[in-house]
This record gives structure tokens, C-alpha cells and sequence, in this order.
């Protein structure tokens, strides 16, 4: 028991207060500033060494977070004019919101299209089934630790559950492999509605790295309309958290 | 006239032309002399498709020397039906089936020929997830029960079928594939170093060090490039941050299946201290975007030392105190003692590797029998256990954490000592041309092997990546026989294997 008492005492308090307001490290690789304006042969050599085709050309320079793995090397070509900050919130519910350009200061929601039944029916309890699908285990890693002691995402009733029965929808990780892409139809069918449906992870919304492998199968999203983009190689924590609270109102 | 080519872990690559070609009779002696030896184990067996034939490699590491022996055998298509080393050199089985499932060779005497992972471009596009052939017990009172592939937690998809009687676990078979994304070919269609790169970190998220490192070692022995020493000695520390942040998640983890909630909290709090550390010197938690070919975006600087040293000591110092009350309480004690164990004989047949080996008395660890990086100027403490089971596999984590730690202290000292060469990556580089390289990293999990063979270009045509739980995920088949089936859980997360890495 003492000793109990003396580990409990050297571990203090780890729990984060405010996990809106949270500062991560100043190298933390988060959402990309445009500062100025990029001319046409810097756009071309920065798409070129862009290793996830992240770079957008058409309508002005941009970034998409859904295809960026985040390995900042525009910003070491393109030093004075494009830099990573430290803002960890970086979601959206619309897909084309992910795209960063000139002068953005935030991701932006569209408040108008989240469906009404989610901020009725889930904004003080979500409970939610992780499925990977051909994930790196690092998204895992971090939702789970979205859960520990510190980031402790319970507080706001949202969880995770081991049955999809439980669930009020899923949380797709991972580029959806070829051989996945069925056990992930049938966890969704199993998934009581109304039901939610989060990507997490740049793999997850656009394939990542992996987009142009054969051994994917993702027509899941031929048929089903996502919620939530979350993206991140992996999704910090405190991405995650906040970009579940954006969706449901808290 | 030698049968074999001799080389070493993380040097110049060979000219492939010089790997000895024998005929399959004089493979099979060979393979049967060599691995005859206890100290002598498989790196990676693979068969590569060069258009009018098809290579089969052999590659062995020898434990008492630190050489790497490499053999070879052609055969025209079709290939005929070749006799099965698996039944007198059991730890070849896992690769005999990866040969058979994309080429389609048969391997005549294989007892366990199934599939590995239903690859995209298998030989037998018939064989499907659906139909795996399991294995089947007869008789009135045994019953099955399967799990997966999605499990109840936030973990990677894989299917476990337990044969049991009653609450007795006869047989365990592993069903794994799901996570396979096609990942060795995008190495060879993807020509751009940084891709490479990248996707080397997602090979495993957990081992994101440690596969970008045994990547760039590669890309660096076929380019002739020796990495200045204050980036190895970066190197080094990443890679021992990467394992002490695991073994502590692990610990956290084993803790959570035995009810153990103080050690839990605990630990899950340190390793977010460990990760953390790894943010503050490179932004991300894992490590990725930290190791780089030929340089590095992240050199050390005062401020990341003297963090890393703050927070070594001060977590360590926790971790420590926290695991000595975890394996000294007896409520904790009897959930893991004798459970899950896997004999020393058992281990060296099937080939296991790293921590599995380490912890049944096998002294397999890649830092000390075949160093690479500055692990050749300083070899690390080796941690070795001898029963085998879910307490030696916990236990073990909390030494070799307690040896990263030291180890790293002194790695920290050497590097404010030395010149700094601080130069940045090199993506657009040039490889020598018809040549083969074998790069080896001792992850937290074990050996992690990456082979690479060029053109007379210099371009890769075929990259094979081999994670230690190749040959670990049978361990803990084995381990959970006669044990409850309750047992499993603990089983499976002492061993924490890679669905990924795996599955490729």
C-alpha cells in the first residue's frame, strides 16, 4: 500500500485541463501556413517532390490535407513561404475544406451540413467501433491513447466499444485493403442507425501512400457518405478529440 | 569454389552475379549443413521472378560471427516440383509458404502448406480469405471458438481459431492478411527516394524507426555511403527511444489484461513522456520524418539533449519503481507465471527472433551479433530471460528499457564529444547497378531485415521486407496450447506482434 501511495505521488497529475487550448511542441508537424504567394516553378518542383501528390495546382497553390503525409519537405524547399504550425486542429466534415491555401488561418466546418440527428442524438454520449483497415497501427495507437489518462476523451462521453452493437458509428483507419473491405461492410451493417462514419488518418481518406496500390477496395465509399475527415500520419490525440467535438457540438 | 557468399550486416552491397548459384540438391545439403547449428538462423529465404526463371536466395545470419552467408538457386519456369526443407528445418516453413503462394511452386512434404497472406498477386487467385483451410480435431466434446479479424479493442484485423476443449486450448491457428496493402511492390514502381522513404515508416507505425532505418542502411550500402558518426550515434537514439516507448506502452498494456489498473495509468502516462520526447525533437510522436538517407532534417541539438536526459532520468526513474511493485505483486505475479511458455528448443526450431527468442534463453539481438550504426563501436547490455513465458516477456521489458536508457545516456555523451557533420537528406540518389544488399535492424520487436536487388540501371526491381513476427507470430501459437483460453489475451499482448509488418 505505501508503496502504491509513493507511485501514485511520483506520477503526479499527467491529465491535460483543457484539451481545446492544449500547446503542443513547437515542431509539432500540424496544419500548413501559406504565407505568400508560390509562383508557377515553385509549384511545379514542389508537386514533383511531394512523395503523396498532396500539392494542389488548379484554382492556386494548396496543400490537401487528406492526401498529406505531413513529412514537411515543401516547407524546407519553400522555406519563407510555407510552414507547418503547431494548430492540431485540422478536420473537417467536408472533404474539400482540407485543402489549405494562401492566407488560410483555420480548417473550416460546414456547420449547415452535419445531419441534425448527430448534434441531437450523440452531443453528450458517442460511443464508437474502430475498425482497421489496413492501418500502420499508429492511428491505433493513437486513438487509443486518445482514451489514457491524459488526453482521458471520456470526460465528454465519447468512447470506444467492443461491439459494433454498441456503437453509434465507426472509425475507419487504414487505406482499406482488398482483404478488409468486406469485414468493414459487415461492421457497418452491424452498427445500429443513425450512425456516424470518421476517417481517421491520411491512409483512411485518400488512400495515403498506398493510393495507387492494387491491393485496395475502396468502393465502401461509393455507397456510404463520411461525417468526419480527420487527418494525420497518424492523427494526434488531441486532433481526433477536437475534431469529434467540432462534429457534435461541444 | 565457396557455396556461399559471405558478407556483413549494413556494408557494401555484392554484385548479385557473385552470389554462388547451386543446384537444388546442393541447396538443400547446404541449408541442412548450415542450419544445423544452433547460432545460425534465417534472415530471409524469398524467391524473386526474373522473367524466364525464377531465384530462390537463402540468406543466414550467423550469430558467432557476425557474417551473412548468401546462396542461390535457378530454375526455368515452370518450376518443377521441389522437395520441402521445412520438415528438417522447421524455421523455414513460413517462407516455403510465402514461395508457394506467389509463384505457385510445390514444395513436396510441406506438412503445413497454407497460405501467408493472400497477397494481391498470389499464384492461386481461387484461394480467398473466405476458404482458408484451417485445421480441423475431430471428436465429441472438442469445440472452436474464432476470433476476428476485428477485435474488441483498437488494434490491427487478424483471425485467431482456437480448437479447445473445454476451457483447454488444444490448437491456435493464425489467419493474418487483412492488412496487406501491396507494400514491397510500391518500392520498386515508386522510383523517388522520399516515397520510398515515407512508406518504409508505414511498413509498421509502431517501428516506424526502425524500418526507416534499416531502409536508409539499404539505400546507403547500395550507394557505397558510410554514415558519419554523429548520425549514427541520432540514429541509435531514436531507435532505443522507440524501444523504451514500447516496452513501457507494453508494460501498460500487460497490466490492463490482468486487472492491474495503477500499473496501467501509470505506464500509459509514461510513454506518453517517451513519445513525447520523440515529438520534441521531430515533430511527430513516432518518430516519422526522423530518419533519412545520407543526412537527416532533425540533427540533435542542446535544447533535444538536454530534454532527452530530463526526461530519461525522471521517467526512467518512475518506470523502474512502477515495474519492481507490478512484478513483485503476487495478484499480478499469478496471472503471468508459467503462463504461455515457450521452450528454448521450441524457439530455435521455429526460428524465433528478438524479444521471443531473448526471452527463452536464445541470444539472438541483431545490435550485438551483426551491429550496424554505432552499435559496431559500442555494443548495448543484451538482455536475456529463461522461462519463456507471459512474466520472462514482461520482465524482459523492463531490463532492456533500463539498458536503452543507460545506453542512450552514454550515446548522448559520446555525441556532444565528436565533430558534427550535420548534412541534409539525399532523395535523388543513384545505386550501383546488378547489385544486392541486405540491411539489418534489431527493432524493439527483433530483427528487421530489408533486401534490395538493382538493375543494370541501378534501379530497384525487387525490394523483400521481413518483420521479426514472420517468425514469432507461430510462438505464440505454440504458446497458448494447454492453456486456458482466457490466458490468451495476456499471451498475444506479451508477444505484441505485428499484423502489418506481416501482412505487408
Amino acid at each position: 500500500m505505501i508503496k502504491e501511495m509513493k507511485i501514485l505521488k511520483q506520477h503526479g497529475i499527467q491529465f491535460v485541463p483543457d484539451l481545446k487550448e492544449a500547446v503542443l511542441t513547437p515542431l509539432f508537424r500540424g496544419r500548413p501556413v501559406i504565407k505568400e504567394d508560390i509562383s508557377k516553378s515553385e509549384a511545379e518542383h514542389i508537386k514533383k517532390i511531394c512523395p503523396s501528390d498532396a500539392i494542389v495546382t488548379e484554382g492556386g497553390f494548396g496543400i490537401d490535407l487528406g492526401k498529406c503525409v505531413f513529412c514537411k519537405e515543401c516547407q524546407f524547399a519553400c522555406p519563407d513561404k510555407i510552414k507547418f504550425t503547431n494548430d492540431y486542429k485540422l478536420s473537417s466534415n467536408k472533404r474539400e475544406n482540407l485543402v489549405v491555401r494562401k492566407g488560410y488561418k483555420e480548417i473550416k466546418f460546414d456547420e449547415q451540413s452535419i445531419r441534425p440527428e448527430i448534434r441531437k442524438l450523440f452531443k453528450n454520449s458517442l460511443k464508437l467501433r474502430q475498425i482497421s483497415a489496413g492501418g500502420d497501427n499508429s492511428c491505433e495507437f493513437e486513438l487509443n491513447a486518445a482514451g489514457n489518462v491524459n488526453f482521458d476523451m471520456g470526460r465528454y462521453g465519447i468512447e470506444f466499444v467492443a461491439s459494433p452493437r454498441h456503437a453509434d458509428g465507426i472509425v475507419i483507419t487504414g487505406p482499406i485493403t482488398e482483404n478488409m473491405a468486406e469485414a468493414l461492410q459487415i461492421c457497418y451493417d452491424a452498427t445500429p442507425s443513425p450512425k456516424i462514419i470518421v476517417l481517421v488518418g491520411t491512409d483512411a481518406i485518400s488512400g495515403g501512400m498506398f493510393k495507387d496500390s492494387p491491393a485496395l477496395n475502396r468502393d465502401f465509399f461509393n455507397n456510404h457518405a463520411v461525417d468526419l475527415y480527420i487527418p494525420g500520419n497518424p492523427a494526434h490525440p488531441l486532433t481526433f478529440i477536437n475534431a469529434i467535438l467540432a462534429l457534435i457540438g461541444r | 569454389m565457396k557455396k556461399y557468399l559471405e558478407t556483413y550486416n549494413n556494408t557494401h552491397s555484392v554484385r548479385i552475379n557473385d552470389i554462388p548459384v547451386l543446384t537444388y540438391d546442393e541447396f538443400c545439403l547446404l541449408a541442412e549443413e548450415l542450419f544445423s547449428e544452433q547460432h545460425k538462423h534465417c534472415l530471409s529465404y524469398h524467391a524473386i521472378d526474373s522473367g524466364k526463371e525464377i531465384c530462390f536466395f537463402c540468406i543466414v545470419a550467423d550469430d558467432s560471427n557476425g557474417k551473412i552467408y548468401i546462396f542461390s538457386h535457378r530454375s526455368a519456369k515452370p518450376v518443377p516440383e521441389l522437395i520441402s526443407l521445412s520438415p528438417k528445418i522447421e524455421q523455414l516453413q513460413i517462407f516455403e509458404r510465402e514461395i508457394t503462394e506467389n509463384f505457385g511452386i510445390v514444395f513436396v512434404g510441406h506438412p503445413w502448406n497454407k497460405p501467408v497472406r493472400y497477397s494481391h498477386n498470389r499464384h492461386d487467385t481461387k484461394q480467398v480469405m473466405n476458404n482458408y483451410p484451417f485445421f480441423k480435431i475431430g471428436g465429441h466434446e472438442i469445440h472452436e471458438v474464432g476470433v476476428g479479424p476485428i477485435h474488441a479493442g483498437i488494434i490491427e484485423p487478424g483471425h485467431f481459431r482456437f480448437i479447445c476443449n473445454g476451457e483447454k486450448v488444444l490448437h491456435l491457428e493464425i489467419h493474418l492478411g487483412y492488412q496487406h496493402r501491396g507494400i514491397e511492390n510500391l518500392f520498386v514502381n515508386e522510383n523517388e527516394g522520399l516515397k520510398r522513404c515515407v512508406l518504409s515508416e508505414s511498413i509498421a507505425g509502431d517501428t516506424s524507426v526502425g524500418n526507416a532505418l534499416a531502409h536508409c542502411q539499404l539505400i546507403e550500402s547500395l550507394s557505397e555511403f558510410n554514415a558519419p558518426e554523429d548520425l549514427q550515434i541520432e540514429r541509435c537514439i531514436a531507435l532505443e527511444l522507440e524501444r523504451i516507448a514500447v516496452h513501457i506502452g507494453d508494460t501498460s498494456a500487460l497490466c490492463a489484461d490482468v486487472g492491474y489498473q495503477l500499473g496501467q495509468v501509470v505506464c500509459e502516462a509514461l510513454r506518453t513522456t517517451i513519445i513525447n520526447t520523440t515529438q520534441f525533437w521531430c515533430g511527430n510522436r513516432f518518430g516519422k520524418g526522423l530518419v533519412r538517407p545520407f543526412g537527416t532534417n532533425y540533427p540533435l541539438k542542446e535544447n533535444t539533449i538536454a530534454e532527452i536526459r530530463k526526461i530519461l532520468s525522471d521517467s526512467g526513474e518512475r518506470y523502474f519503481t512502477v515495474a519492481e511493485r507490478i512484478y513483485s505483486l503476487p495478484s499480478v505475479l499469478g496471472r503471468f507465471d508459467g503462463i504461455g511458455a515457450v521452450t528454448t528448443d521450441q524457439a530455435i526450431r521455429i526460428g524465433a527472433v528478438g524479444m521471443a527468442a531473448r526471452t527463452c534463453n536464445v541470444k539472438r539481438d541483431i545490435r550485438a551479433t551483426h551491429p550496424f550504426q554505432y552499435y559496431r563501436k559500442r555494443r548495448p547490455e543484451i538482455v536475456i530471460q529463461q522461462t519463456g513465458d507471459a512474466l520472462a516477456r514482461g520482465v524482459l521489458r523492463w531490463f532492456e528499457a533500463k539498458e536503452s536508457i543507460k545506453y542512450i545516456f552514454d550515446l548522448l555523451d559520446k555525441w556532444e564529444k565528436i565533430k558534427k557533420s550535420t548534412k541534409p537528406p539525399v532523395y535523388n540518389y543513384k545505386l550501383k547497378p546488378e547489385s544486392f544488399a541486405v540491411s539489418a535492424v534489431e527493432g524493439w520487436r527483433g530483427e528487421i531485415c530489408h533486401v534490395a536487388f538493382t538493375d543494370a540501371n541501378g534501379e530497384i526491381v525487387q525490394y523483400k521486407i521481413k518483420d521479426a513476427s514472420m517468425h514469432n507470430w507461430f510462438a505464440l501459437a505454440l504458446s497458448v496450447r494447454n492453456q486456458e483460453i482466457s490466458d490468451f489475451p495476456i499471451c498475444n499482448k506479451s508477444f505484441n506482434l505485428s499484423y502489418c509488418g506481416h501482412d505487408l
